[in-house]
């Protein structure tokens, strides 16, 4: 157990982007495997952070050594701490997939900075976890949002454009998300989430607490893309370049939301957040329109990446409705989900990378017969797309699980249903694809017939098997591996962790 | 800019003033707890003067004596320093980032050691930000062409 | 009488409060990206303004000590002498950051002039179009 290891857990990637920098100025080969070594002494540092809540309770470490409401602290609670285990891991196996991924997709000399903003944005995310400090959030919300926006215009054709858009509404959104810490700094005077904990109550029904609150909320819909301040998200991730799709959307609308049940429930009671204003109501609603509409749209996309985009926003719904039906099953569904998704969204971005590396082919209408070229790929796929769908033993049926119990426990019998028709939506979107990949009627089949054995082994040339390279197909086994093994253990897990992240409220 | 446009007023105002600046920009750096002031700040005037180096005299010439690989160089060395004294102060056994346990290896008490390594921090600061800012206006100046970039 | 001193005494957040307003309206309704960029500059400078606003005080003076030598600690200070540093030091951190997303939009704007020659909305998005029925 190192002592140190909150502060670590941040000061490490910050130190390796930088050291990244230097080394890859010296010899380009060097970044690749120092960026797999700092990652991988951030997950071994987050299951060490871990080890420490579960033995001694939560931990608060003063940054500099000065006390609470004066210096910044680090927070780690249960929920913190399950978090960053989550951002460090999936950071680290995206990393082991963009080797191959990158030099495909940029020029040689730029690697170097790619990796240096990787762990810049790494570490925005890390940092973001473990502060206990409202302003801190904001900082590193914005370096990781800094990070996020150069990282996606690398990518081809309209990704420009789409990161610019993505620029001007993240802007908004953490700007809104200052204007709520200020108000609360000018009613309070403190900046610190424990401070605030016990200073607000009695400020509850002035004006500017519930303005605050009101910023918080959209300015951190903003950024985690809940329905109807989506609109960036479809082309930001779908031009970006593979790697970094994979990462920025099983993380950040993840972190993000993880800081929206911060403010809902720690920073102010959940008493407040759901019973004295009508947040149950207004998110349940929003998270529902998210749902349905993210699994409507995915019907009508053909580029595969925007598929999964809309159901990231789905999915970003389902996250929300288990935050807002604000009982203890709910909770646990939304934080189970929050696992769920990120191992979800990582594998089939990075699936979808891997077609892209291999054939060029983004469209779902060029996947036909996919399976003769690379079996091996469209089983993970499809193993993933049965979790998105929710059948166990994968974990994406635990996850939907509780957060049904939640909303039946709730009452809300309509939220319940539309848990299960959007699952029943989703699991058409597969089955097209299924259907496209499996059984597309093949049009070298009649050629075969016309030209005679020339184009009968051309034809068997072009669907020998070719698989992505091992670089990229070891990390999607891992993942699909977690979705697997995440699901038989999904009750050590609840019972482990999850059960003491859930605040005292419910 | 990109083409030299020789004027005399120009050139030798800016040969008078641009050794001030950055004699002021480093007194800012080092006056931040005392003044308005701080690492940012004179950064961003260090940065400043800089620039008024390359909007007076050719761009060209003055990449020759700041290359774009120094100033990157700089700007990771700058948050090293700030970053490196947090991690020394680890190394020694208190939290990031608490100078008072710099008085075991600086022979000096502990406030004065909190004071030297706010300041250490300070100019790491101000080479980091100082770096950018020059960065910021080359690849804006110069639409994006620099050195070892493939067109 | 009650709201002349609502707008009078209080004008200083109205002053912020049109500054917002202004920037985020440009930022939304201005099709040229040039000027998305402006409106988001002048509303983070809105914002900063208003922290910084809140910790000015009647009479106050710069909050540094004055005091003889050794320990500073042992008189009492009188707090409503001395105005607030905390959010100016915050708002050195927001400025920061201004400075950084103001790079980075600059950029993502000198690529998106190289490639589509404009800086038009509504001609970049029928440059798209076009782009795309050619395919």
């Amino acid at each position: 157990m190192i002592a140190q290891s909150p502060a670590l857990l941040v000061v490490v990637p910050l130190v390796g982007a930088v050291l990244c920098l230097l080394l890859g100025l010296i010899r380009r080969e060097l970044c690749y495997p120092f960026v797999l070594a700092i990652l991988g002494s951030c997950v071994i540092l987050s299951f060490d952070v871990m080890g420490i809540v579960l033995s001694e309770g939560v931990i608060r470490y003063r940054l500099g050594g000065w006390e609470p409401p004066w210096g910044i602290e680090y927070l780690i609670d249960h929920l913190n701490a399950f978090i960053a285990i989550i951002v460090s891991s999936i950071s680290f196996v995206v990393a082991i997939f963009s080797r191959k991924s990158i030099e495909h997709e940029l020029a040689k000399e730029k690697i170097i900075y790619f990796y240096t903003i990787f762990l810049l944005l790494v570490t925005g995310l890390l940092g973001m976890t473990v502060t206990g400090d409202v302003f801190n959030i904001y900082v590193f919300l914005e370096i990781t949002s800094l990070a996020g926006y150069a990282l996606i215009a690398i990518g081809k054709d309209r990704a420009v454009l789409a990161s610019f858009e993505y620029v001007v509404l993240g802007t908004v959104g953490a700007c809104f998300y200052l204007l709520g810490v200020g108000y609360l700094y000018s009613v309070t005077g403190s900046l610190n989430i424990m401070d605030l904990t016990l200073l607000l109550p009695e400020l509850y029904t002035s004006k500017v607490v519930l303005i605050a609150f009101a910023f918080f909320m959209v300015g951190l819909a903003l950024k985690i893309a809940l329905f109807p301040l989506h609109v960036w998200l479809p082309d930001a991730y779908t031009y970006a370049p593979s790697t970094v799709s994979a990462l920025v959307a099983a993380t950040m609308t993840k972190v993000g939301a993880y800081v929206m049940m911060r403010i809902m429930f720690t920073l102010f009671e959940p008493y407040f957040s759901i019973e004295f204003l009508p947040m149950a109501a207004i998110l349940g609603w929003v998270a529902a329109g998210a749902m349905i509409f993210g699994c409507i749209q995915a019907l009508a996309q053909t580029d595969f990446k925007r598929v999964l985009c809309y159901i990231l926003i789905a999915e970003v719904g389902y996250i929300v409705l288990g935050i807002s039906v604000g009982n203890r099953a709910g909770f646990t569904g939304a934080v189970l989900h929050i696992l769920n998704d990120a191992v979800m969204m990582a594998c089939l971005f990075m699936i979808a990378g891997a077609i892209y590396y291999k054939t060029g082919m983004r469209h779902i209408y060029e996947f036909a017969h996919l399976h003769k070229k690379m079996p091996v790929t469209v089983t993970c796929l499809i193993i993933a797309a049965i979790s998105v769908v929710g059948v166990p033993p994968t974990c994406g049926f635990f996850s939907k699980w509780y957060l049904v119990l939640g909303a039946i426990d709730a009452r809300q019998w309509f939220f319940a249903f539309l848990l299960l028709a959007s699952s029943l939506m989703v699991a058409i979107v597969f089955f097209k694809m299924v259907q496209t990949i499996f059984f597309a009627p093949s049009p070298a089949g009649e050629e075969s017939h016309d030209h005679g054995s020339a184009s009968h082994s051309h034809e068997e040339h072009k669907h020998a098997r070719d698989e992505a390279p091992a670089s990229m197909m070891v990390p999607v086994f891992i993942m699909v591996a977690g979705i697997l093994l995440l699901g038989i253990f999904s009750g050590e897990i609840v019972s482990t962790v999850i059960q003491y992240a859930v605040p005292k409220g419910f | 800019m990109k083409e030299r446009y020789p004027d005399v007023t120009i050139e030798t105002i800016c040969r008078l003033l641009i050794p001030p600046i950055q004699l002021f920009a480093l007194y800012v750096i080092a006056h931040g707890h005392y003044s308005p002031g701080g690492g940012f700040q004179g950064g961003c005037i260090l940065g400043a003067s800089f620039i008024m180096m390359f909007i007076a005299f050719d761009i060209g010439e003055v990449k020759r004596r700041m290359r774009e690989k120094l100033n990157t160089i700089l700007c990771a060395t700058g948050v090293l320093i700030y970053a490196g004294i947090g991690v020394i102060c680890l190394i020694l056994g208190a939290n990031y980032l608490d100078y008072g346990i710099l008085d075991r290896i600086l022979p000096v008490y502990t406030a004065k050691a909190r004071a030297l390594g706010s300041l250490g921090i300070e100019i790491g600061v101000g080479i980091a930000v100082t770096s950018v800012m020059i960065s910021i206006f080359l690849n804006i100046a110069t639409a994006g062409e620099h050195e070892g970039a493939p067109e | 009488m009650d709201t002349i001193q609502f707008i009078i005494g209080k004008f200083n957040y109205w002053v912020y409060v049109v500054l917002m307003m202004i920037g985020f309206y440009a930022m939304i309704a201005k099709r040229n990206l040039v000027k998305k960029v402006v409106g988001m500059n002048i509303f983070q400078t809105a914002i900063i303004l208003f922290f910084i606003s809140t910790s000015s005080k009647m009479g106050a003076t710069i909050p540094i000590i004055q005091s003889g030598h050794g320990d500073a600690a042992d008189h009492a200070v009188n707090v409503a002498q001395y105005a607030n540093p905390l959010p100016h030091v915050l708002m050195l951190t927001a400025i920061v950051v201004m400075v950084g997303t103001f790079g980075v939009a600059l950029a993502l704007l000198i690529r998106i002039y190289r490639e589509y020659r404009t800086f038009e909305e509504d001609e970049i998005y029928e440059t798209l179009e076009v782009m795309r029925l050619k395919k």
